[in-house]
């Protein structure tokens, strides 16, 4: 955290967004907003409600449904001088923009050997937990992370959300910025039967007034144990811990928030500690960032390692909406994959 | 020009100096609703054309309105003409029966019964319009909001109610959020959760038609609002340049979720204009007035059937619901815009025009009316029976590994044995 800040508020995680917003605002002109419905209405889940009101139209605007218009006129914007903080209306959303971001907005420093920059940000809501089926479910992180020349950042809480974004905004390159939506209103366990838990009575749910920032590519501690290393973000994290919990097994918990830049030497210095790993992300397992994470793990701490790496992702399916539960990595599959690797000889 | 118009400056914006500006509808809550400027034109003024006009004889349908039922219910001019009584007839009764689908599927979303639906209140006409102009065999690329199609084309509503409750007898077993059906038998294409996809889909299909020598036609759907997406502006260029056997409409009601069809550039040119520009034949039609609707489609499908290639249409409306039942309209819009739409309601004018030109009686239709809802209630109670996905009683878990591919890889076997099945 860069300022010691001594007022907090209770936020809920579209608070702290929508908060974070209006402190870049208001530091810095160049600080634009727009996305489908993110002006007048706000966005759909209320990220941007107020900005057009209090910042005016030029500041704030609606966009035409048109992902790959969004994101290529942002960069132009990135490209004149000034800082576009966009909103696409859901992850699933995102792939007509997907050669604007991979190939121009990722690329646009390196091609032009440093004479034009892309400080974009790619806001967008990630993962599932809705009822949102396949089209409004999905998490698509690995897609980005693979591109030389993007971060991506993924918080699980209000306080991290305000402070990431807050440093999101201001990093130099462009970010993809995914927001878990089954957490903006709560943390989540995992357990779509029982009652929603608030932000209110959670420690990350209050959150600093005015500017601070979560620096990228630092991970946190989110459980200090002895046994075995779990490597999470976003939803997972709460379900990680909730999975930690009923399980009973001593587990170092480390929400990652973002992936690239990624805090190696967190993961490293954990799993050298612990000896053993776990995985967990809520996307499809082929290909997904978790392999990353494994071949890291396996690159880096090797002769430290007495099991398997193991990772619980979801499954190599389309996100289905009736086995929607079936598909979610819940915490009973987290907690078997625990105690699995912690004994195992 | 047309559409809601551009407003200069709106509340707390400062406007650039440099001419940057923002759409803004003329009404928001709690303001007076305002269509001044639109130009609807008059019923029957527009003259009939030949399937086989010349392009240059539909210009006067890019910024026209082809309107054959005036506000009385009386129907003016040629186009009438290809339109039976039967057809008519045929055009309440699934008009009716699709907004009585809608009414009890917005009340099973109250009651917790989805959590998810989409009402297509105030374009029905346009569906089902459309539906009885083509054949079997044909195929309709819909969007969310075309659900009349079916009423048209034989499905039974258990059928779609089973697959807004994800139970047992879904027949897309689970997969698919509520009301994003597939029914090819129907001559549905399957509806894609994401926006304007299907617009290039249906153009290949027609092409696919044409290479093979067939003369099946695909119609494609899509909102005012997704025409920005760069797969309609591909679609309308491939349709035109390998003349393909389709019908592109636009059904434009004038709201995408919160923003208006300004944001699409539809107060600029029109869209029959725009789609008219990549060298289409395009028609401008009243979508609220169902005779005007089977008459241009009907048309529309005559000439692409002869291998005159594709049509686009424009069909006027205004969403009448929300959104969807997450969305909520008058946090953005006067309520009372829905009653003023100076084309009014397609249902009330069908009726209308069944009881002054005396095809039916009032009493004829309260009993459509009353069947409708009772078809409804009661394929309703066999679904709910089958079982609601929000009630743990949703398609078969296991079922979800199937259809990714055809045949299982190997990677997923392990999955699904994993997941415990």
């Amino acid at each position: 955290m860069s300022e010691t800040l001594s007022n907090t508020r209770s936020m809920n995680m579209i608070e702290a967004i929508r908060d974070a917003h209006d402190v870049a605002m208001e530091r810095d002109d160049d600080v634009v907003v727009f996305g489908e419905d993110a002006g007048y209405f706000g966005g759909v889940f209320r990220c941007t409600a107020g900005l057009q009101e209090k910042y005016g139209a030029n500041r704030c605007f609606d966009s035409p449904i048109a992902e790959s218009g969004i994101v290529g006129t942002g960069i132009g914007m990135a490209a004149y001088g000034l800082k576009p903080v966009i909103e696409i209306q859901f992850a699933d959303y995102i792939t007509p923009a997907y050669d604007q971001i991979s190939q121009e907005a990722a690329r646009m420093r390196y091609r032009s050997n440093g004479e034009f920059t892309c400080p974009i940000v790619i806001r967008t809501p990630t993962g599932g937990g809705i009822y949102g089926g396949q089209t409004h479910s999905q998490s698509p992180e690995a897609i980005f992370t693979h591109v030389c020349g993007l971060k991506v950042v993924i918080p699980s809480n209000p306080y991290d959300a305000k402070g990431l974004l807050l440093a999101s905004i201001e990093d130099p390159d462009p970010v993809i910025f995914l927001e878990p939506k089954r957490l903006y209103n709560g943390p989540f366990e995992g357990y779509h039967d029982r009652a929603l838990k608030g932000w209110k009575d959670h420690e990350d749910g209050k959150v600093p007034e005015g500017y601070y920032t979560v620096p990228l590519g630092k991970a946190k501690t989110v459980r200090a144990g002895k046994d075995v290393t779990v490597l999470c973000y976003g939803n997972m994290v709460h379900v990680c811990e909730a999975a930690q919990a009923e399980s009973g097994v001593d587990a170092e918990i480390i929400d990652l928030r973002s992936l690239i830049p990624l805090d190696l030497e967190a993961i490293e210095a954990s799993v050298k500690k612990t000896g053993r790993c776990v995985i967990v992300h809520e996307a499809t397992k082929t290909s997904g960032f978790g392999g990353e994470l494994m071949s890291l793990v396996q690159e880096r701490c090797f002769y430290h390692l007495e099991a398997p790496i193991v990772r619980v992702t979801g499954w190599d399916t389309p996100y289905p909406h009736a086995q929607e539960w079936t598909y979610f990595p819940g915490p009973k599959r987290v907690g078997d994959a625990l105690k699995k690797v912690v004994e195992a000889k | 020009m047309d559409g809601f118009a551009d407003a200069e400056n709106m509340t707390g914006s400062k406007t650039s100096d440099r001419g940057f500006r923002v759409p803004q509808p003329p009404a928001r809550p709690g303001e007076a609703p305002d269509f001044s400027n639109f130009d609807f034109g008059e019923p029957g003024k527009l003259p009939l054309l030949d399937a086989e006009a010349p392009v240059e004889a539909f210009e006067p349908f890019h910024d026209g309105l082809l309107r054959v039922l005036d506000m009385d219910g009386k129907a003016h001019g040629d186009w009438a003409s290809m339109v039976s009584e039967e057809d008519l007839k045929e055009a309440l009764t699934a008009m009716i029966r699709t907004r009585a689908f809608d009414q009890r599927m917005m009340r099973a979303q109250r009651q917790g019964k989805t959590s998810f639906y989409m009402q297509c209140l105030g374009e029905e006409a346009i569906a089902v319009g459309c539906a009885l102009a083509l054949r079997d065999g044909d195929m309709h690329f819909p969007t969310y909001r075309q659900q009349g199609i079916l009423f048209v084309n034989g499905i039974d509503p258990e059928a779609m109610m089973n697959q807004i409750y994800s139970n047992k007898k879904d027949p897309l077993e689970g997969k698919q959020l509520p009301v994003l059906y597939s029914f090819k038998d129907n001559g549905f294409f399957t509806i894609s959760g994401n926006l304007g996809t299907q617009w290039p889909q249906a153009v290949g299909w027609a092409m696919a038609s044409a290479i093979k020598g067939d003369d099946k036609i695909a119609m494609a759907y899509i909102g005012d609002g997704a025409t920005a997406e760069g797969d309609w502006h591909q679609g309308n260029l491939f349709a035109s340049v390998y003349r393909a056997p389709v019908i592109l409409s636009v059904v434009n009601n004038q709201w995408a979720i919160s923003t208006t069809s300004a944001f699409a550039g539809a107060d600029k040119n029109t869209f029959a204009t725009r789609m008219a520009s990549y060298g289409l034949p395009a028609l401008r039609v009243d979508g609220n007035d169902i005779i005007a609707v089977i008459a241009a489609t009907r048309l529309a499908a005559e000439r692409a059937r002869a291998g005159l290639g594709a049509v686009a249409i424009e069909f006027l409306t205004y969403r009448g619901g929300a959104h969807s039942t997450s969305d909520d309209p008058t946090k953005y819009r006067p309520k009372e815009e829905l009653g003023s739409w100076p084309l009014g309601d397609p249902l009330d004018r069908l009726k209308q025009h069944m009881t002054v030109s005396g095809l039916m009686t009032d009493e004829e239709i309260a009993a459509l009316e009353e069947a409708a809802e009772k078809e409804m209630r009661e394929a309703e109670n066999r679904a709910e029976e089958v079982g609601l996905v929000h009630a743990g009683e949703g398609a078969d878990p296991a079922k979800m590994f199937e259809k990714v591919y055809e045949e299982m890889p190997g990677r997923l076997l392990e999955q699904k044995k994993e997941a415990g099945f």
